[in-house]
């Protein structure tokens, strides 16, 4: 079942195709931002840098 | 438990753990059930299919008003209370609220070309939602250009209470000045001026676009903490080293 978005069609489609691309520009933003923050924290562990309170045998 | 214990970043990362997996499902399901809402939802007697712009368009509109007070409450915890979440908090809102904002102007601008007849004029709400998009991305160029997060985050909460004055200016535009854009429909005293076969959609568009919303800064709330963590990290190794 298709759905009869009328004359002014192109302008609805162009506007729900625009939100998606924000809503998926965000969500891929976040995600990614997590991934290399993710990675760059592993690097720095690696290098046997560690935060203060982890050295001090906290849980935080 | 008093409310500022959940406020400390470790206990907040430890709740935000179990929340967002909830929280993320909770959005899938109000988009699914709002999207077959606007599916449902008859063609509008004047705007005919184009109303289908304003699912969209109304939930966009209230985020990008939304973030701002939120970044307004964090601004004042950064300057009265000094908390290093409130910063956070803020930082996190700018570039969702930014995007909201241009996702408004945009679905707005495609929205007027068929119904007005024109993509933009230069009426009071449409230009105080354009400052609005212009003052966010002040604040997110600020907290960019000062590397120390304390010091940017002072100057940004002052820009951002600063911008506040705005919030008030977008919401009444269309009854303190003659504008094309309609005045309000949803919220008004004497009630909806919809019909509930189109609000019904509307307002579950509207959580399902808040849980979003919520989502999304919770995650970048949890990267900013992270990213804090790694450059103190680092910079308490640089100082061993020197």
């Amino acid at each position: 079942m298709t759905m009869d978005l009328g004359p002014h069609a192109a302008f609805i489609v162009t506007a729900y195709a625009a939100a998606v691309a924000i809503v998926a520009g965000l969500v891929l933003w976040v995600v990614l931002d997590r991934r290399h923050l993710t990675r760059t924290l592993e690097d720095v562990e690696a290098q046997g840098i560690t935060r203060r309170s982890r050295r001090a045998g906290g849980t935080s | 438990m008093p409310v500022i214990a959940y406020a400390n970043p470790s206990r907040f990362l430890a709740i935000t753990d179990r929340v967002l997996p909830w929280l993320t499902a909770a959005t899938v399901l109000a988009f699914a059930f709002g999207i077959s809402q606007i599916y449902l939802a008859p063609d509008d007697y004047q705007q005919g299919a184009t109303v289908k712009i304003m699912f969209i368009h109304v939930p966009a509109a209230w985020l990008g008003t939304f973030a701002w007070v939120l970044m307004s409450a964090a601004a004042l915890g950064t300057l009265v209370w000094r908390h290093p979440l409130a910063d956070v908090a803020a930082k996190a809102a700018a570039p969702i609220g930014a995007a909201f904002t241009l996702m408004c102007l945009v679905t707005g601008s495609l929205w007027g070309r068929p119904m007005w007849g024109t993509y933009w004029v230069w009426d009071a709400r449409l230009t105080s939602v354009l400052v609005l998009f212009l003052m966010y991305l002040g604040v997110i160029v600020l907290w960019r250009t000062i590397e120390e997060p304390t010091q940017a985050a002072k100057v940004a909460a002052v820009l951002t209470l600063v911008g506040a004055i705005n919030i008030p200016i977008i919401k009444y535009s269309v009854d303190w000045w003659n504008t094309l854009h309609q005045g309000a429909s949803v919220l008004r005293l004497g009630g909806s001026a919809i019909h509930s076969t189109i609000l019904l959609p509307l307002l579950v568009m509207i959580v399902a676009f808040t849980l979003l919303f919520l989502t999304l800064h919770l995650a970048a709330m949890r990267n900013e903490i992270m990213r804090r963590r790694l450059r103190t990290m680092l910079l308490t190794q640089a100082d061993a080293g020197a």
